[in-house]
């Protein structure tokens, strides 16, 4: 098989894997659920992927270096870190009415069943490409002076927990207005909090 | 070969580093001095200030100032007359060099050729055959072995800021015998104890100060990092920072990266390399089974 096939084929995997993680969870989902949900056969995607974590450990990744990739191109922007903050959000929110599966993996996967990602996930090695772009994002505020010198978790806690909160809210139907509704005022709080005095 | 040490403002501590230096008394047959401050010489500093002849190699330390009197005669004077005459001219000492610890203290005061990382003008006509041995004080190996080197008519490959590659080109992280501890950015340690790094929060600035200290090793024992004392980056134009013992940090980022490791590599290296806990890590390895 081509090189590019494998690579589709493999895309193909982690999507259809996604959605039916970030749907069930990863327990009621099952390795048959997920080949049938896409076409194939169980023992094919075994070819791909040796077990049920690993693959949850590469979309953990794959949805890491996609958020990555697009803080990247923010940071690489000569814009000030208030409006960084804005885009952000932004972007943080349209992953999540776009794509919810991908947040969705985040919160009811990643963050509830940690046992999954113990090992070969430690620490931050699999979300490493999403936070190295919030370090950079912080490191340039505070040498430009926009952003206060604090600590790093107490910041990124503030930051992700926020979103990830506000994320939780719609997805459960709780939040009278879209999320998008809610970006410039989530913005300016987070601006408001991580400000240099 | 004909050595002439003169110090302008100093502390005298390169003049006590070349003493220090293990192998002097063998090291020492190849050389005479026309004049040092502490060591036998052939003229005595009033013979200097008349005007000796036969400087082959001109020795400076110490921060130059403006209108400095050396006993009788303006220091610049006496600079001025060896340059012209010697065919080799060695700032030696971070002070003679950059400038260093008096040049902060006072305005006006600057190193023979750089003013910190600005280069300065006046002494242009004698750059071409000056070399740079930077350090507070400098290493005495860096000192004998460019003057052994200078006698034997070897090459001296220089960086530029002139100082000989040989001593200079790697950082004080070379040979550093906390190496593991900061590949695994653990910085956990007290001052004088032999294990933790030092980079992370202690100011330790090793890995981007050009200097052989953790190579060739002080005395032929011992270097800061060894001892337990972060490095002060003393070989460099900007010595001493301010705040010598903590690393500024932005949100916990180190400001300053390892020398030519680009930001974001680094960051993404480092979230990998801390995710592992090694247990020997974490407590003194004398008590590690």
């Amino acid at each position: 098989m081509k090189q590019s096939n494998k690579t589709e084929r493999r895309l193909q995997i982690i999507s259809g894997a996604l959605k039916l993680f970030a749907q069930r969870g990863f327990y009621s989902t099952t390795i048959p659920d997920i080949a049938g949900s896409i076409g194939m056969s169980a023992g094919n995607i075994y070819n791909y992927f040796p077990s049920k974590e690993i693959l949850a450990q590469e979309i953990l990744k794959t949805i890491s270096a996609h958020l990555g990739q697009q803080i990247r191109r923010i940071n690489d922007q000569d814009i000030s870190s208030r409006e960084k903050i804005k885009q952000i959000v932004k972007i943080y929110f349209d992953t999540a009415e776009k794509e919810p599966e991908m947040i969705d993996f985040f919160l009811r996967v990643y963050l509830s069943n940690r046992e999954v990602f113990g090992q070969g996930c430690e620490g931050m090695i699999c979300v490493n490409d999403f936070v190295t772009e919030i370090m950079i994002f912080f490191d340039d505020g505070v040498a430009r002076g926009e952003l206060k010198n604090q600590d790093f978790f107490s910041a990124f806690g503030l930051f992700m927990g926020y979103l990830g909160g506000m994320v939780f809210l719609a997805g459960e139907k709780i939040l009278p207005q879209s999320l998008d509704a809610y970006t410039d005022d989530i913005a300016t709080n987070i601006y408001n909090a991580l400000k240099a005095q | 070969m004909r050595l002439l040490w003169l110090s302008a403002l100093s502390c005298n501590g390169n003049v006590h580093s070349l003493l220090n230096y293990p192998q002097y008394e063998q090291w020492q047959k190849g050389f005479e001095w026309l004049y040092h401050p502490l060591l036998p010489s052939l003229h005595t500093f009033e013979e200097v200030e008349d005007g000796v002849k036969g400087c082959d190699v001109l020795i400076v330390d110490g921060t130059l100032e403006q209108n400095l009197l050396k006993h009788r005669r303006p220091f610049s004077e006496l600079l001025e007359r060896y340059a012209t005459e010697a065919k080799h001219i060695l700032t030696v000492g971070t002070c003679a060099t950059f400038g260093g610890i008096f040049a902060k203290g006072e305005a006006g005061r600057t190193g023979v050729h750089f003013c910190g990382e600005a280069r300065r003008g006046e002494y242009e006509w004698f750059w071409q055959k000056s070399i740079s041995l930077p350090g507070c004080p400098v290493q005495p190996e860096a000192l004998a072995g460019t003057l052994s080197l200078l006698a034997a008519g070897e090459p001296i490959p220089l960086d530029e800021l002139r100082r000989p590659k040989y001593y200079y080109a790697y950082t004080v992280h070379d040979g550093c015998t906390r190496n593991e501890y900061f590949e695994y950015k653990i910085d956990e340690h007290r001052f004088g104890t032999l294990e933790g790094c030092m980079f992370y929060e202690h100011g330790c600035q090793g890995t981007y100060t050009h200097g052989s200290c953790n190579k060739i090793l002080w005395n032929g024992l011992n270097s800061k990092t060894r001892n337990g004392q972060p490095c002060m980056g003393c070989t460099e134009p900007d010595f001493p920072k301010e705040g010598l013992w903590s690393t500024p940090k932005h949100m916990g980022i180190p400001v300053r990266m390892p020398l030519g490791v680009p930001r974001r590599a680094y960051l993404t290296l480092a979230g990998i390399a801390k995710a592992f806990r090694i247990e020997r890590f974490y407590k003194p390895l004398m008590e590690e089974e």
